[in-house]
């Protein structure tokens, strides 16, 4: 039984004021606040694992070591990839589109070979695709919108070809909340050959993922967004395709063997893992998932449906308040709006005055907000330990924001 | 100081009378006037701004651009104020403003700072500062060069 209260009892950042207000978080998006399991287990990694891995020969150097590799163990079993060196850590999601953008695409991609992607992408998701095309010679193609920020099937098909050689897209729009059909997606760019790619930084901490279900080729995503620490996430590959890449980054931990002016690479994943590895960070990352599997993943993402449907409704009556994206029930936990005439900037200053944190900005997606019509939008996320007692402070600030530069427009 | 006062700081009247009815928004020929353009590439506010300068003297300013009330409130009040001034002194009440924004000591007997001082609100916004010093920016960066 999913209980927002004890779940709130387990972050301790939320029971704190906020320029004299309750703390409202719904900024959930840009990173999500980290539960007491997932703190003491960095502590106690700190405080009495700590070692480097794969190399020392005494205890906490193994100790160490089972951490590590457990962590990749339990990302593995997360997302349910077939085999466990299907999975790398990274840094988080950018550098995870950044491997397949430099070992995979510089390396196969031809002159007038397409890369196929949405104008809702995050840049991290579509900069390293301009840079491929410029390196190769390859060209970007957008799958247009529909109206209400969603994409068609038949506008994918008219899209791919048989010159596509790739096909990347968010699974779910950190601005719209748009959750993208990327399985029939990727039906669509095998049949021409292409591979499918899903940056899955904001559907990974929110519904179960399946890799092998959405038979996606490779998939990218970020421990910080779902109860885990910053500075690492994971990319996950198929075999095939990973053991055909070259390693990103060179140096100690990747070699098998080293001389003068040659060197070989270790096996899958440890060839794309130059350096020491995110240790603390990855053992983080695998108690964030106990966390998020015991509360269930299913559990959460109803709970943000019911969160959103219930603010979408409570700002029907506030027609100053625009809200871009799709129909509530055809999106995830994030709420993208303007109050017209007021800035999203001035918005939020007088949101955190109410204890409320919010995003306002481009959202890392300058395209979108082209395409939007407008430079900057506000952006309300949710996650598990929000309540509809946030919405409506949220709702109430909204009001305060409105009033106040109602106000102040009038002197 | 409460929220609310800090808010009603960093909206003064002025501001926002500025962002309404902004001062000197539109274009210069540019084969008479600097252009510059300057982004926020954190929020995306972005500011043209045309400095027409004749024997080292600004003799017109305008501005266009899209932004916050912050933002645009303090290119309408820089290029109010830098009118008419030496490009050193322009450059040295940028340097005034900077410490004043930042909350630091400023020397406020100089120049007649007017309508800038009421930006001072944003010291108690820290994420606000760079609102206030973009037009400024651009303004150093057309005259530097």
């Amino acid at each position: 039984m999913f209980d927002v209260q004890k779940v709130r009892e387990q972050f301790p950042i939320l029971h704190q004021e906020v320029n004299g207000h309750p703390l409202v978080y719904l900024d959930n998006s840009a990173t999500s606040q980290k539960p007491i399991q997932v703190i003491e287990a960095l502590e106690e990694y700190y405080n009495s694992n700590n070692s480097n891995v794969h190399r020392g020969v005494h205890t906490l150097g193994s100790k160490a070591t089972d951490g590590y590799e457990g962590a990749r163990d339990r990302v593995q079993s997360f997302i349910n990839a077939k085999n466990r060196e299907e999975i790398i850590f990274t840094r988080g999601t950018t550098t995870a589109l950044n491997i397949v953008a430099s070992s995979y695409a510089n390396a196969k991609l031809n002159e007038g070979d397409e890369i196929v992607l949405t104008p809702m992408e995050h840049h991290s998701n579509i900069i390293p695709w301009q840079q491929v095309a410029k390196a190769t010679g390859a060209v970007l193609k957008y799958i247009p919108l529909q109206p209400d920020g969603t994409i068609s099937l038949e506008d994918v098909k008219e899209t791919v070809t048989d010159k596509t050689k790739i096909v990347t897209m968010v699974h779910v729009s950190n601005v719209l909340g748009t959750m993208n059909p990327v399985k029939e997606v990727g039906e669509i760019a095998h049949n021409h050959g292409a591979i499918m790619i899903v940056d899955g930084a904001q559907s990974s901490p929110h519904k179960k993922v399946d890799v092998q279900d959405l038979n996606c080729d490779f998939f990218a995503f970020s421990a910080h967004k779902m109860c885990g620490p910053t500075g690492i996430g994971a990319l996950y590959g198929k075999k095939e395709l990973l053991d055909d890449m070259e390693p990103f980054e060179f140096g100690g931990e990747m070699i098998d063997e080293v001389g003068l002016y040659e060197s070989t690479w270790k096996e899958l994943p440890y060839k794309f893992e130059g350096g020491t590895p995110i240790i603390g960070g990855a053992i983080g990352f695998a108690k964030a998932i106990d966390y998020l599997e015991e509360i269930g993943l299913e559990n959460i993402e109803a709970h943000e449906k019911m969160l959103v449907q219930y603010a979408m409704e409570r700002l029907v009556e506030h027609e100053d308040v625009e809200v871009y994206g799709p129909p509530a029930d055809q999106r995830a936990g994030i709420l993208t709006f303007n109050i017209k005439g007021v800035h999203p900037h001035d918005v939020a200053t007088v949101l955190d005055s109410q204890g409320v944190a919010v995003r306002a900005g481009h959202h890392c997606a300058r395209p979108l907000m082209n395409w939007l019509g407008c430079t900057a939008t506000a952006r309300a996320s949710f996650y598990l330990y929000n309540t509809k007692s946030d919405v409506d402070a949220f709702v109430d600030a909204l009001v305060t924001a409105k009033e106040y530069f109602g106000d102040v427009y009038a002197e | 100081m409460s929220m609310q006062s800090n808010l009603d700081t960093l909206y003064r009247q002025v501001i926002m009378d500025h962002y309404k009815n902004p001062r000197n928004r539109g274009e210069l020929d540019e084969n008479d006037a600097l252009t510059i353009n300057m982004n926020n590439p954190s929020c995306g506010d972005r500011i043209q701004l045309h400095l027409q300068v004749e024997n080292d003297q600004v003799v017109e300013a305008k501005f266009t651009g899209e932004g916050c009330s912050i933002s645009l409130s303090s290119a309408s009040m820089m290029t109010d104020t830098v009118k008419g001034k030496s490009i050193e002194e322009a450059l040295e009440i940028s340097g005034i403003f900077s410490e004043m924004v930042q909350g630091k000591e400023y020397d406020d007997e100089k120049y007649d700072l007017g309508d800038i001082e009421a930006l001072q609100g944003v010291t108690k916004f820290p994420a606000r500062i760079k609102c206030a010093t973009l037009a400024w920016k651009a303004m150093e960066k057309g005259l530097d060069e």
